[in-house]
């Protein structure tokens, strides 16, 4: 046991080597890139609307297709059933998320100096953490979304949870919901990040042999 | 770089490259029914056919389309969809000179547009019989239309009491009634009272108007007095329940403000049932107060005259069966249609088996009378009949049509509609002895499913086949706005004059001579007798004095099918066009003094151009 610990904060203390740095680089490069596009995206199809109604979610906002139209469309239908208005004053993820991800790729060139694999671990962690908690949140989001119905709406549908991925058919629409590039973006950081783990593991065990063959 | 670092770049690459293209996999780019794509070849190549007319052939037949605020009905074929024919109604069409004659011009009265919506083909027994079509206007007025000539021949109203005519113009099966109902309650008599005291002191109306058996002249015969709700749509009862008449409401909550809302918190609105023949009775034995000065009936003194079905949920059509069985309601806000059996309710009136009233009139008892909730669709509109028992009702929310069976309730087809249907035509789709054959969809929107002509785009009307179990869609035309509602009639029952026989003019000021037209005055009025012929105007000039009432009649003493003439007067602006066998006057005041042309205006000869002549103002 003892011995584990002892070979665990060694590694921890380990130095990186230039190519998982350099991998740890392109992960906050990455992860500002994510500002820029979509993380996910619901397109609802409906017979009146054959070119469907899109709606982008960025960290920092929501985005209606068709020059912002379609987001004041689902609105005007939503407001049939008493949905609230998807505005993005509703969304306080809109302000931490691009905040924390701006800390995260801070946190990552932070690594990239220290060059430590407890700096590394410690950004996979938290960004891990973070992708969690932003799923849960927008999932649960969408889940009161289609549960505050207005009682006194014109037309009553039963409580509903919206598509977190996937497809699902609601009234007349076909709804999907699936990940943007932002999301990919995301994926390809943790990617980025486990890679530089995996390399610095492999490296430090090739050294370790090393020392234990002399 | 070293070989044992190579896995873990690759790693990295391979990760970000499947992720990409899972990404790209995911992502939607047309709902699944486009994807599967469009119908096979055969498919396309059967719809040509059935809707193929070929050139010289007829249509098997008319279609008759509202034109909403056009004011216009339009004249269609079916199979072919092919735009025949506008009969101008309630606005000017200077097209055929309407409403720029004396007499149409008189009938529009001070108004250049009117509302159409409900088309009601003339009935005997419960069929069509090819004699008028009466049509309502939301301005609480009725016109009727001949069928042999196919041009309107009266505008009654607007009638007092009864304020937005949109639950019209339906006629009973042996045309004895057109009827109308309000859809916006006001106080009655009319007068100003704060829309705060709308639950109370506003009215609906129903109204009956009588129509003339010969000559198909209508004339208000009495009204009953409603609570303030909308009454929307009806449908006159035929056999089993001829002789009542059922209009569909909503708000009944009695609200006013934001009624998207507040009229739509109720689960279950009403179909007023009327015993028209029970009115008639009313009337005869006095029980009416004269308001404004129409017989009404106030139905919470008189009993027995009205009873409310409770229909959920904002009912927008109501549809009679064709053996006058069933009454079918469509709850516009929900998922339903909701059949009522006539018998059901005859015995729950009999029973007094009442869950409540309204303002003293009974609401009979919901479970008791309905025989069923058909799951149709969201958004259920308006229901037509086939044969073989098959009801077809239009889903505005779902864009479809569903197709059941009265009796089982089986829902057993949908076919999409492009996009967001309203109402719908089957060929006799609402007499007691439905054809099948077609139905025809009128779609609110089209959506771009046309060369684009900007942003008012046209509306869309689909032709289906109904002959087999699945529904088939033949053809998309664009209509002209706004069609409402739309009748579908056999060809073969309109029998249409094609020029007007000399014989029948007893117009007092045509002449069939060229040598009889000319000028006469009397004091400051002249009038001009002309003489509309291939390819001269007679006269060829006439003169008058600035201030003159003049009036021009123009007498088209052709015989030859499609032989118009026009008479169109430059800077004055007169247009009217006359028919042949046809005599027409306008006439007005020559204010401007010079000299104007006037000529014929609808092209009918190689000499046409020189169809003209010149009125000197002095």
């Amino acid at each position: 046991m003892k011995a584990f610990l002892e070979r665990t904060n060694r590694f921890l203390d380990q130095g990186l080597d230039v190519g998982p740095r350099l991998l740890m680089l392109a992960a906050a490069a990455l992860l500002v890139l994510t500002y820029f596009v979509p993380l996910w995206n619901l397109t609802m199809f409906a017979p009146q609307y054959p070119n469907g109604l899109r709606l982008d979610i960025y960290s920092y906002t929501l985005a209606g297709g068709n020059g912002g139209q379609d987001i004041v469309e689902i609105n005007v239908l939503n407001h049939y059933i008493g949905m609230r208005d998807l505005v993005n004053e509703n969304f306080t993820e809109f302000q931490w998320m691009p905040f924390a991800i701006g800390a995260i790729a801070l946190l990552v060139v932070r690594a990239v100096v220290h060059g430590t694999v407890a700096s590394l671990l410690d950004v996979l962690v938290i960004f891990g953490y973070f992708g969690a908690f932003s799923l849960w949140s927008f999932g649960y989001k969408l889940y009161r979304y289609g549960h505050d119905l207005a009682p006194t709406a014109a037309v009553k549908v039963d409580p509903f949870m919206p598509p977190l991925f996937g497809y699902q058919k609601i009234a007349n629409f076909e709804v999907y919901s699936y990940p943007q590039s932002g999301t990919y973006l995301m994926v390809g950081v943790v990617a980025l990040l486990g890679a530089a783990f995996l390399w610095a593991w492999w490296s430090g065990r090739a050294a370790r042999a090393g020392e234990g063959a002399s | 770089m070293s070989p044992r670092r190579r896995p873990f770049v690759w790693a990295s690459v391979i990760a970000l490259v499947t992720i990409a293209v899972l990404g790209s996999y995911c992502a939607p780019s047309a709902p699944e029914r486009r994807q599967a794509g469009a119908g096979a070849t055969s498919d396309i190549a059967q719809a040509a056919l059935a809707t193929y007319v070929p050139p010289g052939d007829l249509d098997q037949y008319y279609m008759f389309a509202s034109g909403g605020h056009s004011g216009n009905v339009y004249v269609y074929g079916i199979p072919s969809m092919r735009h025949i024919s506008t009969i101008p109604v309630f606005a000017p069409y200077p097209a055929t000179g309407y409403g720029f004659d004396d007499e149409s011009k008189a009938m529009l009265g001070e108004f250049t547009w009117g509302d159409v919506h409900h088309p009601s083909l003339s009935e005997t027994n419960g069929e069509y019989d090819g004699r008028w079509l009466f049509v309502n206007e939301m301005n609480g007025r009725l016109a009727r239309i001949d069928l042999r000539d196919f041009k309107t021949k009266q505008i009654l109203g607007p009638i007092p009491n009864l304020h937005g005519n949109h639950a019209s113009a339906f006629v009973t099966p042996n045309t004895e009634y057109s009827m109308m109902a309000s859809r916006f309650s006001r106080p009655v008599p009319q007068r100003p009272v704060s829309v705060d005291r709308y639950a109370t002191d506003y009215k609906g109306i129903v109204a009956g108007v009588k129509i003339d058996p010969k000559t198909g002249e209508m004339s208000l015969a009495w009204q009953i007095l409603m609570p303030p709700f909308d009454y929307d749509l009806g449908d006159a009862g035929k056999l089993a329940s001829d002789g009542w008449m059922f209009f569909s409401s909503y708000n009944t909550e009695r609200a006013t403000g934001k009624l998207e809302i507040t009229a739509s918190q109720r689960d279950r609105d009403y179909i007023a049932a009327v015993d028209w023949r029970a009115a008639e009775k009313a009337i005869e034995a006095g029980q009416f107060t004269v308001i404004d000065g129409v017989r009404v009936i106030d139905p919470a003194k008189v009993p027995g005259i009205v009873y409310l079905l409770p229909c959920g949920k904002s009912p927008h059509g109501v549809d009679v069966s064709p053996d006058g069985k069933y009454i079918v309601g469509s709850g516009k806000l929900q998922g339903v249609t909701t059949v009522f059996n006539w018998e059901k309710v005859q015995t729950a009136i009999r029973n007094k088996d009442f869950s409540g009233d309204e303002d003293g009139i009974p609401v009979l008892t919901y479970e008791n009378i309905k025989d069923a909730e058909v799951p149709v669709g969201l958004g259920p509109l308006h229901t037509q009949f086939g044969t073989d028992g098959f009801a077809y009702t239009s889903l505005f929310v779902d864009s479809a049509i569903a197709k059941w069976k009265l009796g089982t309730w089986e829902v057993v087809d949908k076919v999409p509609m492009s996009y967001s249907i309203g109402h719908l035509a089957a060929a006799e789709g609402d007499t007691v002895s439905p054809d099948g054959n077609y139905l025809v969809g009128l779609n609110k929107l089209s959506h771009g499913r046309h060369l684009s002509v900007g942003p008012s785009q046209p509306e869309s009307s689909q032709l289906v086949d109904i002959t087999e179990e699945k529904m088939k869609l033949l053809y998309d035309a664009f209509t002209e706005p706004e069609p409402h509602y739309a009748q579908i009639i056999k060809a073969d029952k309109i029998k249409a004059i094609e020029v007007y026989p000399r014989e029948e003019n007893k117009h007092p000021l045509a002449v069939w001579d060229v040598n009889e037209a000319g000028v006469t005055r009397n004091g400051k009025k002249v009038t001009v007798k002309m003489v509309a012929v291939r390819s001269t105007l007679t006269p060829a000039s006439f003169e008058v004095n600035a201030g003159d009432e003049v009036t021009v009649a123009v007498t088209n003493i052709e015989q030859t099918t499609d032989e118009l003439h026009g008479f169109g007067l430059l800077d004055y602006n007169i247009n009217i066009v006359v028919d042949p066998g046809e005599t027409k006057t306008v006439t007005f005041t020559a204010r401007k003094s010079g000299v104007f042309a006037y000529y014929c205006t609808n092209f009918c000869s190689a000499l046409h151009q020189e169809m003209q002549g010149y009125m000197v103002v002095r």
